[in-house]
């Protein structure tokens, strides 16, 4: 990738970022409580006094939480350590306690890496356990925090298990934390952890962006940007923040270290900081919870429990594919994206051909993952088997599958059914034949050199044999019988 | 010998801790603040070097709950114990700044 | 029946009369609730009486009795609840302004284990504003006055479960020790307060002052009253992460074994700083255990003594905290604002009085950035200390002995001026706490003005057994007319009812 650097009145600059990523965990209950952790229901009908922070309530620990986060923890590469949490201090309506449990200076996985599909190695800081806050809506003036009204709170989602992502300010362009995002969503859904989807809240990106002139060394001043709640905002985000800063320096001003909000519609962040509030969080060992020290036993537990990572999956597809371009590797993406690759791999491994194995899982197959997913390897070899000997032509071959994924049966039997009778050799030799003779003047041009008549002649065999016939071999058929 | 605390020292304490106190309070809280730090200080020349900290009495760990369902409370009960509600949640007045 | 006759030999008596069908639990909690109505007006040691619940929970007990089921150890026995401990659908205000008006939807794990066994909850007792004193003074509905001299403070911050129970109200009461609240009170108001092993009773339901600190814990009459309450509340909970697995010991077996070889030691720093009849009658105690066969000797332990600076800077640290969620948007008391900031604050401050925003501050200030390292962290190394400086005792000490208070009740008013003056009155009983240990304080003597004198009784983590052994055989000794229930100046029906 070529560098990417902000061109200034005075010079070329160079962007820093590091992200924070907040993944709710697909636990079945919150953090703390027996409250069920669910998105969408009925306000304030998911809380109870642990979440609420009724006074006399104690939090204790969900184990598949802690599991979960063991399972992020070990597909990021992350040491899996001895660790404790602290309370986070500070007011906030939508935090029942006003503070937040939260892992600070013994965080549960620290210091591992996340390759980017383009092979850019991404320090993981730390991924650490948390508690999420309730949700707060801004009633009156545009339904935006400022001019609002007043607000209205709803707690279901106080509480719910969180596991923060942090990486290294390894980052140097917007597209690369776009693929930084995009990878780390993969490998968050791939450990079952994560549904990962950032619409709903359920992937939360904060992004730390400072900027600095080009090959320098030391790091500005650094911004917070809160509220990315899409890939393209994570972009957008950066590239206008980055832009920002450069311009307040060659101004000769300077950077405030702060917390800034993304305003999608207005395309700019703005300053979050409010009159006369003060910020210090006086973190101090959380009372109510012991400290988690996962026993080895555990941890090789979570970490045997743990499927392929995509990366994995990529090198697995590639590996059985042979050379690559650009439309293999994006079938490559979109098989494991719907999570087919399973399928593909053993179908390959049954001995079916590979690239039409991938070309019929990338197009047709993903048009009904769940169904695909379903789908036994063995029949799905059948029928590219059918496919490559050119008993079905590539038509046939994709009614077959729709009704194999559909229905269900043998793929054999669904050709029958369809009446996709195998054409016999000395039948479409025949056919072949007749059609020579019934087009003298087109034959003679094909034979005198001609290339295009082919396509011509090509369709007329179909259209005899009702599109029995494999194009492929009609083709081989004339060429041969051109001499 | 730690310096007493001063009003602007207490009035900032305040602003954290959510607390609006007038001039005499500031001032009041400020010297009995102050007398209670001076008593405390005792414990920092202690020579602690080598001593770790403890913030629970005892070692327990990995104290973990089943990820399962448990009763909510009802809704009606929660938000009758608010001092304003409306839709199903609890109302506040405006919000000047976004959580930190 | 009168209240005397109903209540003649304390909870276990009343409750084996209970249980035979002898006495009716509701006679029993008809007296109790007359005895509290006349009391109140000079006393104060109630915020709620809960005389409907009550009745209908005694008339429960009746009908188990009758239909032949077991109604549970402690069947018919009228209990008090400090009003830090949540009861479904009954004020819980801890005291606070803040809380006014706030029903908890859920009973906290003690409640529901006392009502299990039988007890009949008659009310809600006073106590320091969310348990911060040593006076039951800084109470938002006005002090708890000392039975013995209502002139003097019962002590603090259980003073009102101490005093109901000193005053013959109620035969046991549950209150709370974060630094001394259970121990001092009982000591002032000459009735047993016990203060368990940190995690041996949950503390679910237990409005949190100091997390790491706060025990729950039974006052009575008698020892063995005391150790059948702890029996009942005692042992794992799995709502409370702290809560210890261990087993509980048979109590009322440990009770009965004498001293004969038990290990005791004399907290001898602790000696020096006592007023005279506080050290003295410690000094008496360690003879009668001599007396009575344990092995006595003085040790010296003067780390203890760092326990008071410690504890007042990791007790606000946490309380800082925990009070954090008084403000005025879920429940309780809201002043209103322009903005939720001003809210907030409004509500806050009209909401706590003086003591808890003193305590706030100090907690604030104490983990506030630039601080936590020299007061916080390096309370928490002291904490470090203690608990080595105890277990060094420990290791030739089966149990501790050691004044209780500093002095005997002293007199409503004198020490609210000078809050480290009040602070004070815990030095004996916090560094407990700190180690997370049992005490227990029995009523032995009778001090200045013919006051109260407590004798602490401390052991190591789960050594309620040996303590309550030591306990015991102090009992057996104490000067008569140390302990309560005593009913000086009360007027209505308890005049002349005075022993
Ligand atoms: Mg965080
Ligand atoms: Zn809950």
């Amino acid at each position: 990738m070529s560098r990417y650097t902000i061109t200034g009145e005075t010079g070329e600059w160079e962007i820093v970022v590091g992200l924070e990523v907040h993944c709710e965990l697909l636990t079945k209950t919150k953090l703390f409580c027996g409250c069920p952790n669910a998105f969408g229901d009925e306000p304030n009908t998911n809380v109870c006094p642990v979440c609420l922070g009724l006074p006399g309530s104690l939090p204790v620990l969900n184990r598949r939480a802690v599991e979960m986060a063991m399972a992020i923890g070990t597909a990021l590469g992350c040491e899996i350590r001895p660790s404790s949490f602290h309370r986070k201090n500070y007011f906030y309506p939508d935090m029942p306690k006003d503070y937040q449990v939260t892992q600070y200076d013994e965080p549960l996985n620290v210091e591992g890496r996340l390759t980017l599909v383009d092979g850019t190695p991404i320090g993981i800081v730390r991924a650490h356990m948390e508690e999420d806050t309730g949700k707060t809506t801004h009633m009156g003036g545009d339904g935006r925090i400022h001019g609002a009204d007043y607000s209205l709170v709803d707690y279901n989602r106080s509480g719910v298990p969180l596991v923060e992502i942090v990486s290294a300010p390894d980052l140097r362009s917007p597209e690369q934390a776009r693929s930084y995002v995009s990878e780390l969503r993969a490998i968050l859904v791939a450990t079952g952890a994560s549904d990962g989807r950032m619409e709903e809240g359920s992937l939360r990106v904060d992004a730390n962006v400072s900027v600095r002139r080009f090959g320098g060394e030391e790091f500005g001043t650094r911004c917070e940007i809160k509220n990315l709640n899409s890939l393209r905002s994570l972009v957008r985000a950066i590239e206008y923040e980055s832009r920002r800063q450069v311009e307040l320096l060659e101004r000769g001003g300077s950077v405030d270290q702060e917390t800034r909000h993304w305003n999608e519609v207005e395309g700019r962040t703005s300053s979050m900081r409010s009159k006369e509030e003060a910020y210090d969080y006086r973190y101090f060992p959380e009372p109510d919870l012991v400290p988690l020290a996962p026993p080895a036993e555990w941890i090789a537990e979570v970490v045997a429990k743990l499927g392929l990572m995509p990366a994995q999956r990529r090198e697995r597809l590639a590996s059985l594919l042979g050379e690559s371009s650009e439309a293999i590797e994006e079938q490559v993406a979109t098989v494991i994206d719907l999570g087919l690759d399973d399928l593909v791999v053993a179908t390959i491994a049954s001995g079916a051909d590979s690239r039409l194995v991938m070309a019929r899982a990338a197009n047709e197959a993903a048009q009904q993952p769940d169904a695909a997913r379903q789908l036994d390897p063995e029949r799905f070899g059948e029928l590219i088997g059918l496919e490559a000997a050119g008993t079905l032509s590539a038509t046939q071959a994709k009614a077959v599958l729709g009704e194999l994924l559909t229905n269900g049966g043998r793929p054999a039997d669904i050709a029958d059914r369809l009446g996709f009778k195998a054409l016999a050799s000395d039948e479409l030799g025949a056919v072949i034949d007749a059609v020579i003779a019934a087009n003298p003047g087109e034959w003679d041009r094909y034979v005198g050199g001609d290339d295009k008549v082919a396509q011509f002649l090509l369709g007329k065999v179909m259209r005899e044999t009702k599109g029995r016939a494999n194009g492929k071999l009609v083709a081989e058929a004339l060429a041969s019988r051109r001499g | 010998m730690n310096e007493p605390l001063s009003k602007d020292a207490v009035a900032h304490i305040a602003r954290l801790a959510r607390l609006e106190l007038g001039e005499a309070e500031l001032s009041r809280f400020a010297g009995q603040l102050s007398a209670v730090l001076e008593h405390v200080e005792a414990i920092q020349r202690l020579d602690t070097a080598e001593v770790p900290p403890t913030s629970h009495p005892f070692e327990l760990v990995n104290v973990l709950r089943d990820d399962e369902r448990s009763a909510c409370l009802p809704r009606e009960a929660v938000l009758a114990a608010a001092p304003a509600a409306q839709d199903g949640r609890f109302r506040v007045p405006r919000i000047l700044g976004e959580a930190p | 029946m009168s209240e005397t006759e109903a209540f003649a030999g304390g909870a276990l008596a009343i409750a084996a009369r209970v249980r035979s069908g002898e006495l009716s639990a509701r006679v029993v909690t008809e007296a109790a609730l007359e005895e509290i109505a006349a009391s109140e007006p000079l006393l104060h040691c109630f915020n709620t009486i809960t005389a409907e619940r009550a009745l209908a929970a005694a008339d429960a007990v009746d009908a188990k009795v009758l239909a032949g089921e077991d109604p549970g150890p402690l069947a018919g026995v009228p209990v008090a609840l400090k009003d830090n401990l949540c009861t479904r659908g009954v004020p819980t205000t801890c005291s606070s302004r803040i809380l006014e008006g706030w029903r908890p939807p859920y009973d906290a794990t003690v409640v529901a284990r006392l009502s299990a066994a039988g007890a009949v909850s008659v009310g809600k007792t006073n106590l320091d504003e969310f348990a911060m004193g040593s006076s039951t003074e800084t109470s938002a509905t006005g002090p708890t006055r000392n039975p013995w001299d209502p002139a003097r403070v019962p002590g603090g911050s259980s003073g009102g479960s101490a005093a109901a129970v000193a005053a013959g109200l109620v035969p046991l009461a549950l209150g709370s020790d974060t630094g001394g609240s259970i121990r001092q009170p009982a000591a002032l108001c000459g009735v047993v307060g016990l203060k368990p092993t940190y995690g041996l009773v949950s503390r679910y339901g237990l409005v949190a002052f100091a997390s790491s600190l706060d025990q729950i814990g039974p006052f009575a009459l008698t020892l063995a009253d005391a150790a059948a309450t702890l029996q009942v509340i005692a042992g794992h909970d799995e709502r409370d992460s702290t809560s210890l697995a261990h087993p509980v010991a048979d109590l009322a077996t440990e009770l009965r074994r004498g001293v004969e070889g038990l290990r005791v030691g004399v907290v001898a720093d602790f000696l020096s700083e006592a007023s005279g009849s506080c050290a003295a009658a410690v000094r008496q105690a360690a003879d009668a255990l001599a007396d009575a066969g344990a092995l006595v000797k003085e040790v010296a332990i003067p780390e203890l003594l760092h326990g008071l600076s410690a504890y007042y800077l990791i007790a606000p640290a946490e309380a800082s905290s925990n009070l954090a969620r008084y403000d005025g948007v879920r429940y309780g008391l809201r002043v209103d604002g322009d903005d939720v900031q001003e809210m907030n604050a409004r509500t806050r401050s009209a909401g706590f009085g003086d003591e808890v925003k003193r305590r706030i501050m100090l907690g604030t200030y104490v983990l506030s950035a630039g601080y936590y390292d020299a007061y916080y962290a390096q309370a928490q190394r002291v904490r470090t200390v203690i608990l080595r400086s105890f277990a060094r005792a420990y290791e030739d000490c089966d149990v501790l002995l050691a004044p209780t208070t500093p002095s005997v009740a002293f007199p409503i008013g004198a020490k609210t001026a000078d809050p480290l003056e009040m602070y004070l009155s815990d030095l004996f009983t916090i560094p407990t706490n700190l180690a997370g240990h049992p005490a227990l304080s029995v009523p032995f003597a009778l001090g200045e003005e013919g006051l109260p004198v407590g004798v602490q009784v401390l052991a190591p983590a789960l050594g309620e057994g040996p303590m309550l052994r030591a306990g015991a055989a102090l009992e057996a000794v104490a000067a008569p007319g140390a302990r309560g229930p005593v009913r000086p100046q009360l007027g209505g029906p308890l005049a002349g009812v005075a022993r």
